[in-house]
């Protein structure tokens, strides 16, 4: 396995507005990639069909050395692929009715048996993973609340937790901070940044802010129009680049406040307690 | 999709004549109506008279079978709680699949038209060809209060699906999870509140149903109270009456206060 995503000639378009051109782009094992760009560059939409959550009209894409979709047909295992395939939403899109812990278990349904998981049946030791996870991003205190009666920050923090009871590989994050105070956005991002580095998993996270991007990711692609438009350690940023990408509808000084290079990469990184 | 239009005097006067036809044909089918329907006001006062003579039969009511009258509420209670049962059973996969956002067009279709056809024979009319089916007595009236309800319900809980969250949906298949695990941890949660109060409700209505279908032999209250009035038993009519006035408003109490706690 020697990609953990390759994306070759990706075209998609919503009715005749075309959001993906011949897109074409690999990510390797262990790597942790923002993708940025304005809204409406297609960065959600290629994310979206990573997962074989959406389908594109021609070109195809493999995950982890498998075809998730190849012109159009999604692959005919694509469920049990995505139990590999772990995916952070901007909304959380946890179930609100159920317990925060049963929220996490439902990450273990691609990996167990159809039945069993219908029923609900968690064997113990799936039940110890979900609570570990829990505890990874410091909420196992809540396990038996319901997921609603949280926080948007401790919810996006959920989902993290199912992603890792899911064990996936690769986890993609759309958008996980968009929605969130910037206490909750950092504490989001350590912990995403911690499964890179600690358990190697590949990270890919679509991110409005640049600043966020620069002190998390080593390297960045940038989505433009639907196309790339930059791909590269995240160290060569400046502000002309940034204008250009954003056309200049953003003051790029609030994306890059210590000049060009934030100081902030050399912060440690500390996973949340709170 | 329609385009907003802003109001031009044009449009506006176009508006008003629509309207004015709008009315005038609703008044036309009226008055036609009145024809068909054999209206006669008059009568109410003419035949003052004969009513009080017949009003005055029912009292005082006769309650010397009271026993009797109550042992078949409770048979006509027990219709409408299996006939209701039955039919939450077989709503739900019903209902699922009549949810645009859930299955393609070429299955909610059909089973749409299915249900609509439950729905739109009344119960009577199926109470009457079960009684022929599988013979005189309460089975019949839960076999009809059954395929009725379970048209009304599989309407109503794929309402309640197509108006989720799909959010909660992908969330559980970003998981790997299969399809109907999806329809299991994603959508039923989301619906379950909603699903419940719609029971409820339509067990209080099948009990009302309940105490008529017996009137076409299909058990319970209503045999007796058909008896009643066809032998001009007046007294004994009022009091099965009270009876049924009586337990049905109990039920709707009560399911109302159990639907309270769920919404």
């Amino acid at each position: 396995m020697s990609v953990a995503i390759r994306v070759d000639r990706l075209n998609k378009s919503f009715g005749r507005k075309q959001a993906l051109f011949d897109l074409a782009l690999s990510v390797q094992p262990g790597e942790m990639v923002a993708l940025i760009g304005a809204s409406g560059s297609g960065k959600s939409t290629l994310l979206r069909h990573l997962a074989g959550l959406a389908r594109g009209d021609a070109g195809s894409i493999e995950v982890l050395g498998r075809q998730v979709q190849s012109d159009g047909r999604l692959n005919g295992d694509v469920r049990r692929q995505r139990a590999d395939i772990g995916y952070i939403f901007q909304q959380f899109n946890l179930v609100g009715r159920l317990s925060v812990l049963q929220n996490v278990l439902l990450g273990g349904l691609g990996r167990m048996p159809r039945w069993r998981g219908s029923l609900s049946l968690f064997n113990p030791e799936e039940k110890q993973r979900a609570l570990q996870a829990l505890e990874r991003v410091g909420l196992a205190e809540f396990a038996a609340q319901r997921a609603s009666t949280l926080s948007g920050g401790q919810q996006q923090r959920v989902a993290i937790a199912r992603a890792l009871c899911q064990q996936a590989e690769v986890i993609l994050a759309d958008e996980p901070i968009a929605s969130l105070d910037p206490e909750s956005a950092r504490k989001v991002m350590e912990i995403l940044a911690d499964i890179n580095r600690r358990d190697g998993k590949t990270v890919v996270v679509t991110l409005h802010q640049v600043d966020y991007a620069v002190r998390y990711c080593q390297r960045a692609v940038a989505l433009k129009g639907g196309r790339i438009h930059f791909d590269g350690p995240t160290a060569g940023f400046n502000p002309d680049f940034l204008n250009d990408l954003y056309g200049g509808d953003l003051d790029i000084s609030l994306l890059l406040p210590q000049g060009q290079r934030p100081r902030a990469v050399e912060r440690p990184l500390t996973l949340a307690k709170a | 999709m329609t385009t907003l239009t802003t109001a031009t005097p044009a449009t506006e006067a176009k508006r008003s004549w629509l309207q004015l036809i709008g009315w005038g044909l609703f008044f036309a089918v009226l008055a036609w109506s009145w024809q068909g329907a054999e209206m006669n006001p008059l009568a109410l006062v003419r035949d003052a008279g004969n009513m009080a003579t017949f009003a005055a039969d029912f009292f005082p009511p006769d309650f010397s079978n009271w026993q009797h009258y109550l042992k078949e509420m409770v048979v006509t209670v027990q219709i409408a709680l299996w006939g209701t049962v039955l039919a939450i059973v077989c709503a739900i996969p019903l209902g699922i699949l009549c949810s645009e956002n859930i299955v393609p067009w070429w299955v909610y279709q059909p089973v749409r038209r299915v249900m609509d056809a439950c729905r739109s024979i009344n119960e009577m009319v199926f109470a009457m060809l079960f009684v022929v089916a599988v013979g005189l007595g309460p089975f019949a009236g839960v076999l009809a209060l059954f395929i009725s309800t379970t048209g009304v319900l599989a309407k109503l809980f794929a309402e309640a699906v197509e108006a989720i969250d799909p959010g909660p949906v992908e969330g559980v298949r970003a998981t790997g999870a299969s399809a109907l695990q999806e329809v299991i941890f994603g959508v039923i949660p989301q619906v379950l509140p909603l699903w419940i109060s719609y029971s409820l409700y339509r067990f209080e209505s099948n009990v009302r149903s309940a105490t008529v279908v017996g009137m076409v032999g299909a058990g319970g209250i209503g045999v007796i109270l058909w008896e009643a009035i066809r032998g001009f038993q007046f007294a004994q009519t009022c009091a099965l009456l009270i009876v049924i006035i009586l337990v049905v408003s109990a039920i709707d109490i009560l399911s109302q206060r159990l639907r309270k706690l769920f919404i």
